[in-house]
């Protein structure tokens, strides 16, 4: 491990990978404030300029840089004006807003900074106590082994998905994979359902669908409510020092939380937004007394706990992309596109093949997580003078910005035709509460899934693998109780008459 | 009914569709012997995807419905407050600005395109709106073109 460490800062500390992080936090805050950009559709924004770089670890520690600052960013804007930038921030608002509205803005983004710097940085020393040793199992993994663990990966982010959605996450993975079969792939020689058009035959862009399932539907949200976005605060940013008694509060919940969240982060399909809600909720239920009343009117636990839970859990998603291939998030699912446009597959050989990239990742999150808290604090002032932007400028550049993203990456109209035709369905299946990151998830997966099962299948000569092979067995079995579970469980609850929605 | 239901109705027949589809794939005359088709999975998935989408079809709504304003969700009860048309217009400007972008050039279509909608958003100042809009369009024509080296025809005379 100290070889890698040692490779790691060797590769983090070039002078142009510190230039990455540093500008990848900074473009990530500024752009994350943003009511209507989440870290997802920053991501997927930058991704050609990542695949520009054309270095993978510099592309990498850039997406990293943007994706901390993303979630940043969101809290400055969920604190001051009640406008979550990002769905994981959300909980953030609860007690960071009514502390801004009490004068109290520069010590909650204070805290709020320390929070997310330590939650960041202890998730950071858990990744690479936690990778390796993953990514060592993951060895005796076969292509059997690797279907089995996608249809795991699948079912969990479905399973995931929150009460009254797991049929329609399941759904939307099915329709990813539909859409990933698109178009020619390395194992068949003709393209399939590509209904004659040319522009088809490569398949569906991946950077056009991330723009339209999450860029998009966002922006158009803004434009239909126009109280969404809407600031109701003051800006007024007074004292920013927070006192010792206030420090010995919160540093128990900063620890607890950060290991619950990165644990939650580890698994696929949670992610940072259950992360703080989790987070939030167990402080609120182990708090005591007045202490407990405080939460949502303004309470410094009750701030600290969803921001140092969201961060671990950012860090925490980075295991299974760097040792599994898989990625827990619709944030780490755009990550995992990116990295295969830059010809690296993540996976259990990645720190074989790529020692360089995976430790490198793991030093620039130090990096980028001490360049946040030095970039935030003395910056919070100026940071909250782009959320004055109007919506008349802003909503027209996002739009701008999204279709731009994705004409660049193909370079030709029907791509933007699909983008704004995808975007607009993807709405509609917001308005009917179907989740989107697992058709996002599903569409990445879906080429590795069908390789995979395909091997098998010529290997085996039949589907009898799916028995034959002890582990792809268990794998299977346990990807089908992730769904068979919660839903007979609730099936149970709702007869007997106490069902709650959780 | 409720929407949701209703774009599972939708997502049925386009599972019905794919599955056809999958059913009379051309398949190659040597590809016939291979354990492993390219419609084995494209049939494995429409057969699941029927199944789910009648599923939700015919389960009664769920009570957990309710932490959706919470999670930033949306209210279908307020549907008449949203601006819809204001929504729909927008898609409209930016289809236009698709089959633009190519024939008018880069800087015109993109500068009418934040101008036209921010005029839908109701901006009327256009002595701050265009210059802001020019800018932008100028700024990202130079990072993409000259910073990441991606063409993009910035006017007509320009070759496509």
């Amino acid at each position: 491990m100290l070889e890698g460490l040692l490779l790691g800062l060797d590769a983090a500390f070039s002078v142009q990978n510190l230039l990455m992080v540093t500008a990848g936090c900074l473009i990530g805050t500024f752009i994350g404030m943003l009511p209507g950009l989440g870290p997802m559709s920053i991501i997927a924004i930058m991704i050609p300029v990542a695949i520009k770089i054309g270095d993978p670890s510099a592309a990498l520690i850039l997406l990293a840089g943007v994706y901390y600052g993303a979630i940043f960013g969101g809290s400055t804007s969920s604190i001051l004006i009640n406008a979550p930038g990002v769905a994981g921030t959300v909980a953030t608002s609860f007690d960071g807003y009514p502390l801004a509205r009490q004068g109290k803005a520069g010590k909650a983004l204070t805290i709020a900074a320390i929070a997310s710097f330590s939650g960041g940085t202890i998730g950071a020393v858990l990744l690479m106590g936690f990778a390796p040793a993953l990514s060592s199992v993951a060895l005796l993994f076969h292509s059997a082994e690797y279907f089995a663990l996608m249809v795991v990966g699948l079912s969990a982010i479905a399973a995931f998905a929150g009460p009254g959605k797991v049929a329609k996450a399941l759904m939307m993975t099915v329709a990813g994979l539909m859409l990933a079969t698109v178009g020619e792939s390395a194992l068949f020689n003709a393209p399939r359902f590509t209904m004659g058009i040319m522009d088809l035959q490569s398949g569906f862009s991946f950077i056009t669908l991330a723009m339209a399932l999450f860029a998009l539907p966002e922006a158009l949200y803004l434009v239909l409510d126009p109280a969404r976005g809407a600031s109701k605060g003051s800006n007024e940013i007074k004292d920013l020092r927070i006192t010792k008694a206030e420090a010995r509060i919160i540093a128990p919940v900063i620890g607890r939380q950060s290991i619950q969240g990165f644990l939650i982060g580890v698994m696929p399909g949670a992610g940072a937004t259950i992360a703080s809600f989790l987070g939030y909720a167990v402080e609120r239920n182990i708090a005591k007394g007045a202490d407990q009343d405080e939460f949502g009117k303004g309470s410094i636990k009750g701030l600290a706990a969803p921001e140092a839970a969201n961060n671990a859990a950012c860090t925490g998603s980075f295991v299974p992309l760097l040792t599994l291939g898989i990625p827990g998030s619709g944030t780490t699912a755009i990550l995992l596109g990116a990295l295969i446009a830059l010809n690296v597959q993540p996976g259990p050989r990645l720190m074989i093949d790529n020692p360089s990239i995976f430790w490198a990742v793991i030093i620039s999150m130090y990096i980028g997580n001490i360049v946040l808290l030095i970039l935030n604090l003395p910056l919070i002032p100026y940071i909250a003078k782009l959320l004055t932007i109007p919506r008349n400028y802003l909503i027209p550049f996002i739009l701008f910005f999204t279709m731009i993203g994705a004409y660049i990456g193909q370079n030709n109209a029907t791509e933007l035709l699909i983008l704004v035709g995808l975007g607009v369905f993807a709405t509609v299946l917001r308005f009917a509460d179907y989740p989107l990151a697992p058709l996002l998830i599903g569409f990445i997966l879906g080429g590795l899934l069908e390789n995979n099962f395909a091997r098998s299948v010529n290997l085996a000569d039949g589907i009898s693998f799916m028995w034959d092979r002890p582990m792809t067995l268990g794998l299977l079995i346990l990807g089908v109780l992730l769904i068979a579970l919660p839903a007979w469980r609730r099936h149970r609850a709702a007869n007997r008459g106490y069902i709650q929605g959780d | 009914m409720r929407l949701d239901k209703w774009i599972a109705v939708l997502f049925l027949l386009g599972a019905l569709i794919y599955g056809y589809a999958a059913l009379n794939y051309p398949l190659l005359p040597f590809e016939r012997n291979m354990s492993f088709l390219p419609n084995t999975l494209p049939i494995a998935l429409s057969v699941l995807a029927i199944i789910i989408s009648l599923f939700i079809i015919v389960t009664p709504a769920g009570a957990g419905a309710s932490d959706d304003d919470v999670l930033g969700g949306v209210d279908v009860a307020r549907l008449r407050d949203y601006k819809i048309g204001q929504a729909a217009m927008l898609v409209g400007v930016m289809i236009l600005y698709a089959l633009a972008l190519r024939p008018v050039g880069f800087l015109v279509s993109t500068t009418l395109f934040l101008t036209g909608a921010g005029y839908i958003l109701g901006e009327r100042k256009f002595h701050i709106m265009v210059p802001v809009a020019l800018i932008g369009a100028a700024v990202i024509w130079v990072l993409v073109d000259l910073l990441l080296g991606i063409f993009l025809r910035p006017l007509p005379m320009f070759p496509a």
